[in-house]
């Protein structure tokens, strides 16, 4: 029984709560993705660098704010920062939409020049990023690193395998969780989420019924914004701030919005936790799961590793191939192109 | 309407200016950085030329341009370097018998699918079984092979080495191996159009380089190839070499740059061979039937399909042909380099700065390619002593040691992704058909 219970633990431990948390990274980054994709019909390949971007003037925002020795110990001062991260990263995207994205969009161009003038937006982002902050890590978590020590959970319950949780962890496991419902009252209770919904479902039928377009890609811009700021950030306090670290990111991002389904919100989500949850399943060593499953005595060689650790962000794009080739809308049928 | 003067002689001033800019260049800081620049310029050039084959003519959003660059390196590394025999007597047995392992497997879905497909409930449980039961079998024979092939002598070696032929074998042999693993990318993801098949191939450029990266008994991994064969002449060599001294001395130069210098001219005219060939191939191509149907499928994939034209077949054909040019500058760049490091393949530098080339110098004609690839090339190196140079100049007013100027400086090293982005914003908005447009052919 303890036996079980132990391997429950180190699961949850090393699989379950990184999964979760890594998982809630995506999916808030693939829902900024979805939202781009779903209303103004294209790839965002600057989404990382948006995501960059919000997390910079976070820290920035958090450097200032400890300096000047505002504090809201045990949690980390990054999360009163979010705000005049997310308001000054929606004007830098308007910005962006007003001298960049309009006027394709007036011209109606096709999607891959947009993918390509996003992917322009990107190398101009990233350089600006780096210009500012520089190309180093960056660390600005405060706060209390644990809310749960493994120690203290072996006391807690006489247990040989320790629990913990990170404050990170928490953090971002309830954040993700109160943004995504606020993003889904806000797309099915309010009158501009449903405008933008139907606009997405269809553009000439929604334009026919009155529906202001300009409003709805401002709305737009402004919850990608908003999204990425807060994706960005935490993971930067989970992980670390690194400008390159977001552009290899935007894959993993990618691939949960297509697994999910390109265009939908759900499958954002759900394409998010699938891609976190293979990725740490297929690259976990199962060794002392089944050392505590399997009858005493029993000895074990091997790490049984599916993958190395190193294959680890190859599983996601394994999964995003196979799942472009076997069923190119998604999980929930996302649009196809 | 008559065309101004500009217009009329538009690529021969272009690249004219690109020519004074290298020039300069070499008067104004020197003629090795010159060379070292317009020697990558060229590869770059080449590069560019491969997508444009693919992405001009054809219209195939293909983003995995670091993967094949990558392929092609690879091949320059499994050409030339000397065999580890010991490494294959340790592993070689294991290795090969894993790879029969793939193939079988791989054999036996190819030749099972047709048969399963109609049973819709079980076909894809199938497929998963088998290819559980080979990767198993895999593991079995390859993970003790590669155990021991990577503990020999693992500082220098530990790698299985290559076939000791020639480097310039590889030129050609990664442009095969970049066309083979296009042909099979390309057999499952052309299917798919335009935003999806960027994204696929991304994707697949990162497990390439992944895999390269991590297979130490393959590649050496993280831990380099260094010191490739060359094909061109060593520097000590030649400064021992009579008549290398007796040149030196009449051109004036101390015989250290003198051979550099040299050596680096000899690559750039293999180099300048190459781009030479790839040029009247794709130009002649491009002029004959085979070049106005691909034009037809790109501006109208249903018309040419429903004129009898095979769209997939020859999309495959055009992507592994672009391809293997994409390699075939993988396996020259490596050359030049004289080493091979995995950890250098960068998406941003090997496949998006690729992709401004393109865009920037004309998509669809090959000289607006070459002239992209110079250009952006030239830029993005540049990019960073004239930034220094501007800020330094603007700053120069504020105390040395302000900390805003210290900052400003250091920053100046990113202007150069900035720059490309605006320049490819610029370009885009203002003269979408880049530098030198396509020609009109009626």
């Amino acid at each position: 029984m303890t036996d079980l219970l132990n391997a429950i633990v180190l699961l949850s431990n090393f699989l379950i709560i990184p999964g979760l948390t890594y998982g809630s990274q995506l999916a808030l980054g693939a829902l900024g993705v979805t939202l781009v994709y779903g209303v103004l019909r294209f790839s965002n390949f600057g989404h990382g660098e948006t995501m960059s971007f919000g997390a910079m003037v976070t820290i920035l925002t958090t450097w200032g704010l400890q300096s000047i020795g505002v504090s809201i110990h045990p949690l980390p001062t990054a999360l009163i920062a979010i705000p005049v991260g997310i308001i000054v990263t929606i004007f830098f995207t308007l910005l962006i939409d007003q001298t960049v994205y309009k006027y394709h969009r007036t011209r109606k161009a096709n999607p891959v020049t947009f993918l390509i003038v996003s992917i322009g937006v990107m190398f101009f982002m990233g350089g600006l990023i780096r210009f500012i902050i520089g190309p180093g890590d960056q660390i600005f978590f405060d706060g209390t690193r644990f809310i749960l020590k493994a120690k203290e959970f072996k006391e807690l319950t006489g247990l040989d395998e320790g629990l913990s949780l990170k404050m990170t962890q928490g953090v971002t496991i309830i954040t993700a969780i109160i943004i995504v419902a606020g993003l889904f009252w806000f797309l099915n209770h309010t009158r501009t989420g449903k405008s933008m919904r139907a606009y997405s479902d269809n553009e000439n039928l929604a334009l026919l019924s009155g529906i202001n377009p300009r409003k709805v890609v401002l709305v737009t811009w402004i919850l990608v914004a908003t999204l990425a700021t807060i994706a960005g950030t935490l993971y930067g306090l989970d992980k670390s701030f690194k400008p390159f670290v977001y552009m290899q990111l935007l894959l993993p991002i990618f691939a949960s919005a297509i697994v999910g389904g390109v265009g939908n919100p759900v499958g954002a989500i759900v394409g998010g936790y699938v891609i976190a949850f293979s990725e740490l399943i297929m690259t976990f060593a199962y060794k002392k799961v089944v050392l505590y499953l399997a009858p005493e005595g029993t000895t074990v060689d091997s790490l049984i590793q599916l993958l190395g650790t190193n294959y680890k962000i190859a599983v996601s794009f394994i999964i995003l191939v196979i799942v472009l080739i076997i069923r190119p809308t998604g999980i929930f049928q996302g649009k196809t192109l | 309407m008559k065309a101004s003067f500009f217009q009329k002689h538009r690529s021969v001033l272009l690249f004219s200016f690109m020519g004074t800019l290298l020039i300069l260049v070499g008067v104004f800081q020197s003629w090795s950085v010159a060379l070292t620049i317009f020697n990558l310029c060229l590869v770059s050039a080449i590069m560019a030329l491969g997508v444009n084959i693919q992405w001009g003519y054809a219209g195939l959003f293909n983003v995995g341009v670091m993967g094949f660059a990558a392929l092609g390196g690879l091949a320059s590394v499994l050409i030339s370097m000397p065999r580890v025999d010991e490494a294959w007597k340790a592993g070689g047995f294991g290795i090969l018998a894993g790879f029969l392992i793939i193939v079988t497997t791989v054999m036996t879905c190819l030749i099972i699918w047709p048969k399963i497909k109609k049973n819709k409930r079980w076909r894809y449980w199938i497929i998963f079984i088998l290819v559980i039961l080979g990767y198993s079998g895999l593991r079995i024979f390859f993970d003790p092979g590669v155990r021991a092939i990577e503990d020999v002598n693992p500082s220098v070696t530990g790698y299985l080495g290559g076939l000791g032929l020639p480097i310039l074998v590889a030129w050609p042999v990664g442009g095969i191996l970049a066309a083979g693993v296009a042909f099979v990318i390309g057999k499952v993801a052309l299917g798919l159009r335009s935003d999806y098949l960027a994204i696929a191939t991304l994707g697949i450029s990162e497990i390439i380089i992944i895999i390269i990266k991590n297979e130490e008994w393959l590649t050496r991994g993280v831990k380099n190839v260094n010191g490739l064969p060359r094909p061109v002449p060593y520097e000590v060599d030649l400064q021992q070499a009579a008549w290398f001294q007796d040149w030196a001395l009449f051109l004036d130069l101390p015989l250290d740059d003198a051979s550099s210098l040299l050596v680096k001219v000899c690559y750039a005219l293999l180099f300048i061979v190459v781009i030479a060939v790839l040029l009247w191939l794709s130009e002649t191509a491009l002029r004959s039937p085979w070049g106005r149907m691909m034009r037809a499928i790109r501006d109208n994939e249903v018309a040419a399909g429903a004129m009898g034209k095979n769209v997939t077949w020859q999309h495959l054909r055009v992507f592994v042909i672009g391809s293997a040019v994409i390699g075939m500058a993988g396996a020259m760049l490596t050359t030049l380099d004289g080493q091979f490091t995995p950890v250098g393949y960068q998406p941003l530098r090997f496949t998006f700065l690729i992709w401004v080339m393109v865009i920037i110098g004309g998509s669809g004609n090959n000289w607006g390619a070459i002239l992209g690839g110079f250009f952006i090339w030239f830029f993005w190196i540049e990019a960073e002593p004239i930034g220094l140079w501007i800020i330094a100049h603007l700053t120069s007013s504020m105390e040395p040691a302000s900390p805003i100027r210290a900052h400003l400086l250091e920053g100046a090293a990113h202007m150069r992704l900035m720059t490309v982005g605006i320049i490819l914003l610029v370009t885009l908005r203002y003269a979408p058909e880049g530098l030198i447009p396509e020609k009109k052919r009626m």
